[in-house]
């Protein structure tokens, strides 16, 4: 766990550069971490991060694919097109929280 | 702006790297408990972007049939890791009784019940498919089996799809 710049900003991340502060993140920071992986955010995006931000913070865990898609409400497929090839990881990476740890 | 520290790293998604891996699993079991590791793994291999297939073949067919997809059994007869004599583990009503506390840890752990994980599985782009050498000795056709199997194929046709592919016998 390191200070790191990212969006200008000083942040908390890990060696992956994963943020490790849920504080330290908002908006801009996530733009800015999509563009690192290469992904531009639409609203179908935002909707997959919100649900990710606000469940972690319910629950202190990172939801996994399937809760995204009972409880969030957004489709497996969706989630992998909006975020193709790794959706858990990716979207943990733009939503500034930790990957999923669970198996499923 | 300066800043003293030094630009965040970038977590590898492996999206740079053309990958041409590919998982194939062999699903040969009917039991609650062999059940999952072959779709445990088939989820985690098409999360991290690799190309999966499923081959359900012999007792495996019963994943994948309508009619008994959904109640599958764990039987700890003959079990030594059930840590539990096979006297008392013969007692009628055990299986029953063994199946129901194993689903309902699993369900503790929000993993989804087979016919749901299948659906999971296949939202995510995994393929499914039934051994054609199984569904004759069973008596069973394209139309008893999950809708998602994309076919019924032979043994030659499998060693087609598994060409290049990292395969596991479950």
């Amino acid at each position: 766990m390191a200070l790191a710049t990212l969006a200008d900003r000083e942040v908390h991340v890990d060696e992956e550069g994963f943020m490790t502060e849920y504080d330290e993140w908002d908006e801009e920071m996530a733009k800015a971490l999509a563009a690192n992986i290469g992904i531009e955010l639409t609203e179908a995006h935002w909707a997959a991060i919100k649900f990710l931000r606000e469940d972690y913070k319910a629950n202190g865990v990172t939801p996994t694919l399937r809760r995204v898609t009972n409880e969030g409400g957004i489709p497996t497929k969706e989630l992998f097109t909006l975020f193709p090839k790794k959706p858990a990881k990716k979207m943990a990476y733009i939503a500034g929280v930790p990957k999923p740890a669970g198996c499923v | 702006m300066t800043s003293v520290t030094e630009t965040a790293p970038v977590p590898s998604f492996g999206d740079e790297e053309e990958t041409d891996r590919k998982l194939v699993i062999i699903c040969s079991k009917g039991s609650l408990d062999m059940a999952y590791p072959g779709l445990v793994l088939a989820n985690a291999a098409l999360g991290e972007g690799v190309e999966t297939h499923l081959f359900f073949t012999f007792w495996g067919f019963d994943m994948i049939t309508k009619k008994t997809m959904g109640h599958l059994k764990f039987s700890p007869i003959g079990n030594p890791a059930t840590h539990m004599p096979n006297a008392v583990m013969g007692l009628p009503g055990m299986t029953s009784f063994a199946t129901f506390m194993m689903k309902k840890q699993i369900e503790g752990l929000e993993i989804p019940e087979v016919p749901e994980f299948l659906d999971l599985i296949t939202d995510a782009g995994g393929h499914l498919w039934a051994c054609r050498m199984s569904a004759d000795m069973m008596h069973v056709g394209e139309e008893d089996l999950y809708e998602r199997v994309e076919g019924i194929i032979n043994a030659s046709d499998f060693i087609e799809i598994a060409e290049g592919a990292q395969t596991l016998f479950i």
